[in-house]
């Protein structure tokens, strides 16, 4: 490189305020190499950007340097600047002499002014050594894959599907629909999920864009942004769904009764099921492990009664393979288990139940038709006792997150135990009551006001049994008293967990997640739902516990970062990444294992480590952790990084030599 | 009833030394009463325990070492097992007992208590129990 230009910002007086800059112009100037040094107030400016595009092209300039803040700031501004100059972007080097040397020297005029012409200096000394690298085209497949079919993976699956391009929409259940399919009604309007959900679920069924997988699982991921391979395992149905009707015959005939998954547990479904009425779609499967037939030899009912043959107890998993662009994580949550909640006899009592299970109880699909009874001897209870924060907020019990939805849905329940049983009692233990959302906080107001529900302010310590009625030993903190309450029925607002099998899914897909096993976001405020990991996206609980509204804005937040990438019709690679010197590689292995976005890899036949250009982010882990120094990071290289240092110490060159002897 | 909260008092040397002798931060709890609510001496007291923290937390040392209950505490550890942040209640009750032992103050009334004890035929256990309370 011959032709350096050096443009000095002054930054108002950021800079020129503690460094002397026509000191530094002055002694740039007689650098070799340097045949432009301009300074500015404002280089990030529009002036300042068009005075340093209009000198490139002037002055013929082939690299330059921009003596200024951090590289996060302004680097992608003049590399752009550089492309309108028509000069190759990663010739242009950032020279912090802000962060680095005005601002923790802003009362030490000498030093910093000293300070900021070293920084030039190792900067130019590495930019000489730049090579002419360009940016890489990558094909793209404009196909998308979510994974969970809940209220998150329906509103992705329609906006991305609305936007012209196809979806796979994967379900490890029978239906989608989620969690929010077993919701009574919703917080603060009190809509059913009946006439609310299922008319997007049949949309998503019917929709030419969207192909549904429902009862599948992840099987593996392969490949990186925009070019990735998933093999999907389709678990045995028992029943060819090419043929099936839906009619609900063998449903109807199937003698065996297992508990409801889908009722937690609190009715008898049957071995032969779809999720729900409204399942989508419509299409039953069997449950092999309560199947009479898988379990005893006998029975085949179902095969009798089925009018098209379509029942077909020989099926096997299946392993299908789809190729797809991006991939939404849209896996959403579960409840702590019972069993964890020791003092309150959760696990233990047949009335001391979760959330869900009384969601399922108000439900007018659930185990008795909407009527409110307690499960141990389907009495109607006089009275119920909720209690808040039973896990969340618990750093003990190791949830110490605030599981958001609880004050809320406890506040309906509560109302709408009230609308079924009307001489019925209703008191909550709260610790604090957060009901930050649109016409949240009216809805609890309406619920106090209206409803006769006693909030008590205290958490509540034990639950136990006498005769048969539960005892709540709890405080009420407002009066300073503790307080026993004898109840029918107890509930618990369990906290959110990860979904079972997010854990699994993020060792298959390499994702990080946070150590509670939420996924996690690129940026907790300004990247909130892209993953950290290039062609991944977030939506819904999977990322941290959310209610109905903020997963469906968080769902199209994703659609809308996956549309945007598939208006590209290739993908453009960042070229300072590293490079392995296969002639140098001594096929340890150690980069494969300390790189995080599994772009570097051993080929499989000559052990020699490879990189692949889309997946890597040019960390440089690999490149520091090389121990034959086969890897190099392109314009970092070792010689670079070794030519700066000794620029950046010419000072204490007597020093370091007098040390050496 | 009002209370004047002041600074002085918020984290006086007093505060700190209760802290210091209990391994403690008051500043942990969140006041959501589950010690209270299963505490078995709790309702003998005259500032539950949750209330005995947040007196300490907002500087009022003297209502906490001035109250019984710090003394009826039985040192069950219920209180600690239970809660959800972890504070070691039992610890800070005892740091208190501690404190106003060291002013040589009995609060215990150790000739009136071992008297009962012969009448009354108390447990060997409680009377060593309040025995204990008055060594430092």
């Amino acid at each position: 490189m011959k032709r350096i230009g050096v443009f000095v910002c002054h930054c108002g007086l950021n800079i020129a305020g503690s460094v002397d800059i026509d000191k530094i112009v002055e002694e740039v100037s007689k650098l070799n190499h340097i045949v432009y040094v301009k300074n500015y107030i404002f280089l990030c400016s529009q002036p300042g950007q068009q005075m340093v595009e209009d000198i490139v092209k002037e002055h013929n300039l082939d690299g330059f340097i921009v003596a200024n803040c951090s590289p996060t700031l302004h680097e992608k501004t003049f590399r752009n600047t550089a492309i309108r100059a028509g000069m190759n972007p990663y010739f242009v080097e950032v020279a912090n002499i802000r962060e680095q040397s005005s601002w923790p020297h802003s009362k030490e005029k000498k030093k910093a002014t000293q300070k900021a012409l070293l920084i030039i200096k190792a900067t130019i000394k590495k930019l000489v050594k730049n090579l002419d690298y360009h940016s890489k085209r990558v094909d793209l497949t404009k196909r998308a894959l979510i994974i969970g079919g809940g209220i998150a993976g329906i509103q992705a699956a329609l906006d991305i599907a609305d936007g012209g391009y196809e979806v796979v929409l994967l379900d490890r259940q029978q239906s989608i629909g989620g969690h929010m399919a077993q919701i009574s009604e919703t917080f603060p309007t009190l809509d059913c999920p009946q006439c609310i959900m299922t008319p997007k679920m049949t949309e998503v069924g019917n929709h030419p864009k969207i192909i549904l997988r429902t009862y599948s699982e992840v099987e593996e991921v392969t490949g990186f942004i925009g070019n990735f391979t998933v093999k999907i395992r389709k678990k045995a149905t028992s029943v060819d769904w090419t043929k099936c009707t839906g009619c609900g015959e063998c449903i109807a005939k199937c003698p065996a009764k297992p508990l409801s998954v889908f009722d937690c547990f609190l009715s008898k479904g049957t071995a032969m099921y779809r999720d729900f009425e409204q399942a989508v779609p419509s299409f039953p499967v069997i449950n092999r492990d309560a199947c009479l037939y898988f379990q005893k030899g006998v029975c085949r009912i179902c095969e009798k009664v089925c009018p098209i043959d379509a029942i077909d107890f020989e099926q096997q998993d299946e392993i299908v393979e789809e190729q797809v662009g991006a991939i939404i994580i849209a896996t959403g949550y579960d409840l702590m288990p019972m069993s964890e909640q020791g003092e309150y006899g959760a696990g233990k009592y047949k009335d001391v139940i979760d959330g869900m299970q009384f969601e399922r109880l108000l439900a007018s699909t659930g185990p008795y038709a909407g009527d409110v009874k307690r499960p141990s001897d389907e009495k109607v209870p006089d009275s119920v006792v909720f209690i808040q924060c039973a896990g969340s907020r618990d750093p003990e019990s190791n949830y110490p997150y605030c599981s958001k939805v609880c004050c809320m849905y406890i506040a309906k329940q509560a109302l709408l135990y009230k609308h079924n049983v009307h001489h019925g009692q209703a008191y909550i233990f709260y610790i604090d009551i957060r009901s930050t959302g649109k016409g949240y906080e009216e809805f609890v107001q309406r619920v106090q006001e209206e409803s006769g529900v006693i909030y008590i302010r205290g958490k509540a310590s034990k639950v136990f049994k006498r005769g048969d009625k539960m005892v709540v030993w709890g405080v009420d903190t407002l009066t300073g008293q503790t307080v026993e309450i004898e109840t029918d029925l107890v509930v618990l607002a369990s906290a959110m967990i990860p979904s079972s099998g997010a854990f699994t899914l993020a060792s298959k897909t390499r994702l990080a997640t946070d150590k509670y096993g939420w996924f996690s976001e690129a940026h907790p405020k300004l990247r909130p739902v892209e993953s950290v990991t290039g062609g991944y996206y977030l939506a819904g609980a999977a990322q941290a516990p959310k209610d109905i509204p903020e997963t469906v804005t968080h769902a199209s937040g994703a659609a809308s970062k996956v549309l945007a990438l598939f208006s590209n019709d290739f993908l453009e690679s960042d070229p300072i990444i590293v490079q392995v010197d296969p002639e140098i590689c001594n096929r340890c292995g150690y980069c494969e294992a300390v790189c995080a976005y599994d772009a570097v890899k051993l080929n499989s036949k000559t052990k020699i480590a490879e990189v692949n250009e889309v997946l890597c982010e040019g960390c440089g882990a690999c490149a520091a952790t090389c121990p034959s120094g086969a890897i190099s990071h392109r314009n970092n290289t070792r010689s670079q990084i070794f030519d700066m240092i000794s620029v950046a110490t010419e000072d204490y060159k007597e020093i370091t030599t007098k040390f050496d002897k | 009833m009002k209370i004047n909260i002041k600074n002085e008092e918020i984290r006086s040397e007093r505060v700190l030394r209760i802290e210091e002798i209990a391994g403690e931060n008051i500043f942990k709890c969140y006041q959501c009463g589950k010690c209270s609510a299963g505490c078995p001496s709790a309702d003998q007291m005259d500032l539950l325990p949750n209330q005995v923290v947040r007196n300490l937390q907002i500087g009022k040392v003297d209502a906490v070492l001035n109250s019984k209950s710090i003394w009826i505490c039985a040192s069950c550890f219920m209180c600690w097992t239970r809660c959800p942040r972890g504070v070691n209640l039992t610890a800070l009750f005892e740091a208190c007992r501690q404190v106003k032992l060291r002013e040589n103050i009995d609060e215990v009334g150790l000739k009136q208590t071992i008297q009962e004890a012969e009448e009354m035929d108390i447990p060997q256990i409680a009377v060593i129990s309040v025995l204990r309370k008055l060594t430092s």
